[in-house]
């Protein structure tokens, strides 16, 4: 399959525009010369037809959450409610420019306080921003808090030092390296969470907090939570929740009862809202007391029916985002909380572990797990056991119709399975997993060529992705 | 539930192959004291047709006023298959493309979209997208530092104040200090000297302030600090790409592509540079290679500048991006071709001209600014307050002037006009100026 | 396979004693942990290292490993051929596969290195 640009051929188009009413040599004389575009910009010229066939056969070679099970470790790909996209397109709230005055938007700042209130609820924590359009922008904005916060107490010069679980999902180190704090890995213990001993030396004067994900990224939920936060607020620390694994609790138990002083929610995860190939997502913070008054500006307020956009905040970190946010994918996550209700909200985390656990007790007998207790959402398995690497096993479920777990991650098992199967799958396609598992183990057996040569019907075989990285080629070239 | 599958026999049946006895056993790992802490929201679970009445509710509460705006949002039009085909899941609900058997579509319109940003822009590679043109801006500051070195950024006063805004919660956050450069009586930026430790220079076209800025001999003054341009990608139909001008890194603000205002968000950054700087570059990019079998085929490459695999080496620590709001630019700019995209581009130009023109003619109503400009243009009179209240009960946004005065630009406010715009909205515009004539 | 002649770091780098000079690379180890590299980053010729800091960065598809100076020197020669062809370390590490030749510093680092049976101890070989 070629791109669009295969498809041209001079003089054709796919849609036509009104004309103007001077010559485009005249109206060009508004551009100063040297200013002016000397040669059209290449773009495809194709037939309508053509794009509307060309784009649609490109949707067919890509597998969503709407084409079969996505047991993707880490992502929460959970089922995406239809409502929301319809609500999401209302011209009421698509059609609204930021720039709108507030007593023209009141319906939209209603939604965006209402979700804000509720996410604070959720984490049990008294601030919230919802600008972070996505979870490592939510990282860096938590870390531009802790910074800001110790700058005002007059101790930025000392605390240096960001601690991070050993099993930390990449953009947890990146984030704190984008702020200039130093990054300090933590190892796990045996149980797979974080080492208390190990801790208790790192911490110092020179640290400024933690960044934690709950539960880790084995799927286990830190027992000693409580000992770790008031660790690090003992010598001044603050702590940092990373919230991508919140499907775990929702609606059980709250960041805020476990000494956060900042959370960030994935919508695009745990509230239902798409991935979108890549994004958008949405990554609001919420945050304890002490951060309120460095929170990005403008908040969004209610003074008595009315609602407003506050940009008092003298302390404030900034702004993080152009402007309020990913606004629709929060419409999504709004309708999601809406429907459900708390009893929803406990049915989602009740699922979801519920799930990550059958398959665990279903498929340890043949894949190693090597931290086999009481799994929250996801858990990890390893390969290693089946003298098969991971990756393979990966390619051989496209075979059997499912998308594969996560590969290769956390760093800290050796050839990984990051299996979450989230709460929208029925017992029939879990069961349908198990016995594509168990097949494959025994196929690793009998004929691992079938995992070596996997996939086996999909519009490309298995890429070279070490020509394509010797010999980067990332555009068309103009023929 | 109607999102959730398991019935009271499926979840008799899950327990009982875990060995617990009932559902809040799963949950035995949390401190028993945490979870007694939780509280409810007091919500009751609603049925799809409350839930869409109530937002709905809410959606027409908004009063949807004719925008001549403005900052880097505009009102294009959006043809029918941009949403059409963009709408189709297999794109939205996917995540991103890691495993590129089953990510072809995506991976192969991410080749086609890169290809062109760097035909738009003049660049020679181009990432898969970033969250919006505030933060591509930003990053792109941090990227110019990794490569030259040094400790301030020019920022001009003219530079859109939204996107100033998060360079500057950036920059601090850096520890990198943001000098600034004023303009000129046309409106354009002044750059006097380049002191020493520059990182780069910042330069948005058209600026904040509506006008085309010079562009010519700007890279060649900085030496080995870097030009940063930030563009409105329509302009691009008709305005010379700054590639031409020796940028070192081109972004900008995207949502004119194809994406509706949104209330700001999701909004697209656009992120293009030169090719030897390709390694240090943020983001995610698609490239060609081929299988197993000698076919042609696309996956995600050069991934160990990422976060996921350098970690706190990494260019950046993005990861999310805006992917469907790119596919919406790729299948816009598609459907647009290069004649399109200039058509655009001078409705864009005549329109906002003729309104120009025509508020000159009002006494007490002058342009701000004597330069070049291309749909966005600043006003200045004696109540700028007065007019845009005016305007707002006449069904009419503009850029009010708190957002001229944070660009240092006293007792105006601005307008911006897309292909959009009628000629029965532009009149209405100046029935309400002509009431404001002295 | 593990050279006789060479000396060895516990970060599986090779160095070759060329009187003043210490010409480093990566072992056949390091090399097939690592799989296909696809892109190194050199040092730039007359960059002041010290020992045990990060001189190049060497990347497959899935990983950026760093080197270190083994010993601490001046750098006066990088392998520029390894910009286009980068293969080069899987096919020839001890070889054609080099990284970059440093002026060694202070003499006595050289002894603090592994011999080939220590590497091979350390590597279970």
């Amino acid at each position: 399959m070629g791109t669009i640009y295969r498809k041209e051929k001079e003089g054709r188009r796919a849609t036509t525009w009104p004309g103007t009413k001077r010559a485009p040599e005249e109206l060009l004389q508004y551009i100063p010369e040297g200013l002016r575009r000397r040669e059209p910009p290449w773009l495809p010229q194709v037939s309508q037809g053509d794009l509307v066939r060309h784009y649609t056969e490109l949707s067919r070679m890509n597998y969503g959450v709407d084409t079969g099970f996505y047991p993707l470790g880490s992502c929460t790909m959970k089922y995406n409610p239809k409502l929301h996209e319809e609500l999401a397109q209302h011209p009421g709230f698509a059609d609204l420019h930021p720039l709108f005055p507030e007593e023209a938007v009141q319906g939209m700042l209603e939604v965006l306080w209402q979700l804000g209130e509720l996410l604070k609820g959720i984490a049990g924590m008294p601030g919230v921003t919802l600008q972070p359009a996505a979870g490592a922008h939510g990282e860096l904005t938590g870390m531009l808090l802790i910074r800001r916060y110790f700058e005002d107490q007059g101790e930025l010069e000392k605390r240096t030092k960001i601690l991070l679980p050993d099993s930390a999902h990449g953009t947890n180190p990146a984030s704190a390296a984008m702020v200039g704090f130093e990054v300090v890995s933590v190892p796990s213990n045996r149980e797979g969470t974080v080492d208390l001993a190990a801790l208790e030396e790192r911490l110092g004067e020179d640290v400024a907090g933690i960044m934690l994900t709950v539960p880790n990224t084995l799927g286990i939920f830190e027992r000693d939570i409580l000992r770790i936060t008031e660790m690090v607020h003992d010598v001044g620390g603050l702590c940092y929740f990373d919230g991508a694994n919140l499907n775990a609790f929702l609606g059980r138990a709250r960041p805020g009862d476990m000494g956060a002083d900042i959370f960030h929610f994935n919508l695009h995860k745990t509230f239902s809202t798409p991935h979108g190939s890549g994004g958008p997502g949405a990554g609001p913070l919420t945050v304890s007391e002490p951060l309120l008054p460095y929170l990005p500006i403008p908040q969004i307020v209610r003074e008595d029916d009315r609602f407003r956009l506050f940009y008092d905040l003298p302390k404030s970190i900034g702004r993080v985002h152009s402007f309020f946010g990913n606004v629709l994918v929060m419409v999504k996550a709004l309708a999601y909380i809406l429907t459900l209700g708390d009893e929803g909200l406990r049915e989602v985390s009740a699922g979801a572990v519920l799930a990550a656990n059958y398959l665990r007790v279903r498929l340890r007998d043949v894949y190693r797990v090597p931290y086999d207790g009481l799994c929250k959402h996801e858990f990890v398995a390893s390969t290693a056991n089946l003298g098969v690497k991971a990756r393979d096993v990966a390619k051989r479920l496209i075979d059997y119709g499912f998308h594969p777990p996560t590969v290769y991650f956390p760093l800290i098992v050796e050839e990984a399975l990051m299996i979450e199967p989230t709460e929208t799958e029925t017992l029939e396609t879990l069961d349908h997993f198990i016995e594509a598992m168990r097949r494959i183990a025994e196929e690793a057996q009998r004929e691992p060529e079938l995992l070596a040569e996997a996939p086996h019907n999909t519009p490309v075989r298995r890429l070279d992705e070490v020509k394509a990285a010797r010999e980067p080629v990332l555009r068309e070239e103009r023929p | 539930m109607e999102y959730i599958p398991h019935t009271r026999a499926d979840i008799e049946r899950m327990l009982r192959a875990i060995g617990v006895g009932d559902v809040d056993d799963l949950f035995s790992d949390i401190p028993a004291e945490i979870r007694a802490r939780y509280r409810p929201l007091g919500l009751s679970p609603r049925s799809e047709l409350e839930v869409r009445r109530e937002l709905e509710g809410r959606a027409i509460k908004n009063r949807r006023l004719v925008p001549f705006l403005g900052l880097g949002l505009y009102d294009h039009y959006i043809p029918a298959v941009v949403n059409e085909l963009s709408s189709r899941s297999e794109f939205y609900t996917a995540y991103t493309p890691y495993q590129a058997e089953v990510s072809q579509g995506t991976l192969t319109w991410m080749f086609e979209y890169q290809t062109m940003i760097c035909e738009l822009t003049g660049m020679e590679v181009a990432n898969a997208s970033m969250y919006d043109g505030g933060t591509a801006l930003a990053e792109a500051v941090l990227m110019a530092r990794r490569i030259v070195g040094g400790d301030k950024v020019l920022v001009p006063r003219s530079l859109n104040p939204l996107h100033r805004g998060v360079v500057e919660t950036y920059c601090r956050g850096a520890g990198i200090e943001v000098v600034d450069l004023p303009f000129d009586e046309a409106g354009r930026l002044v750059l006097e000297e380049v002191p020493e430790g520059v990182i780069a220079l910042i330069v948005q076209q058209p600026n904040g302030l509506g006008i085309i800025e010079d562009l010519s001999g700007l890279k060649e003054r900085l030496g080995d600090a870097f030009l940063i341009v930030s563009v409105y990608p329509i302009a691009l139909g008709v305005l010379e790409p700054p590639g031409s001008f020796g940028a070192d890194i081109v972004v900008g603000e995207g949502q004119p592509l194809g994406n509706p205002l949104s209330f700001g968000g999701p909004l697209l950054g656009i992120f293009a540079t030169r090719r030897k700087y390709l390694r240090m570059m943020p983001g995610r990019v698609s490239g060609r290679t081929v299988d197993v079998e000698g076919k042609e085929g696309y996956v995600m490459t050069l991934q160990t500048r990422e976060q996921h695999i350098r970690r706190e080496r990494a260019t950046s620590n993005i990861c999310t991006n805006s992917a469907l709001c790119a596919l919406r630019a790729t299948i816009y700019l598609a459907a647009l071709g290069p004649e399109g995209l200039q058509q655009i581009a001078l409705l864009c130009l005549e329109r906002a001209h003729e309104l120009a023109q025509e508020i000159e003619r009002i006494p007490g109503f002058e342009l701000a600014f004597k330069g070049p400009f291309f749909n966005e243009f600043a006003v200045r009179c004696s109540d700028p307050e007065g007019v845009t209240r005016d305007l707002w009960e006449a069904g009419f946004a503009v850029v009010p002037p708190v957002y001229l005065e944070r660009m240092g630009v006293e007792r105006a406010f601005s307008l911006a006009l897309t292909e959009k715009r009628t000629e029965e909205e532009i009149q209405g515009v100046l029935e309400v100026l002509r009431e404001h004539a002295r | 396979m593990v050279p006789q002649e060479l000396r060895y770091t516990k970060s599986h780098e090779w160095v070759r004693v060329e009187g003043g000079t210490a010409r480093v690379g990566i072992t056949d180890y390091a090399q097939k942990k690592l799989g296909d590299v696809v892109y190194v980053e050199l040092p730039e010729v007359g960059k002041k290292l010290k020992k045990g800091e990060v001189a190049v960065t060497v990347e497959s598809v899935k990983a950026a490993e760093s080197v270190y100076a083994p010993v601490s020197g001046e750098v006066v020669e990088v392998n520029e051929e390894l910009v286009s062809t980068p293969g080069a370390i899987n096919q020839d590490p001890y070889g054609n596969g080099w990284l970059f030749v440093l002026k060694v510093e202070n003499e006595d680092e050289l002894s603090e290195l592994l011999d080939a049976e220590a590497y091979k101890k350390l590597i279970g070989e």
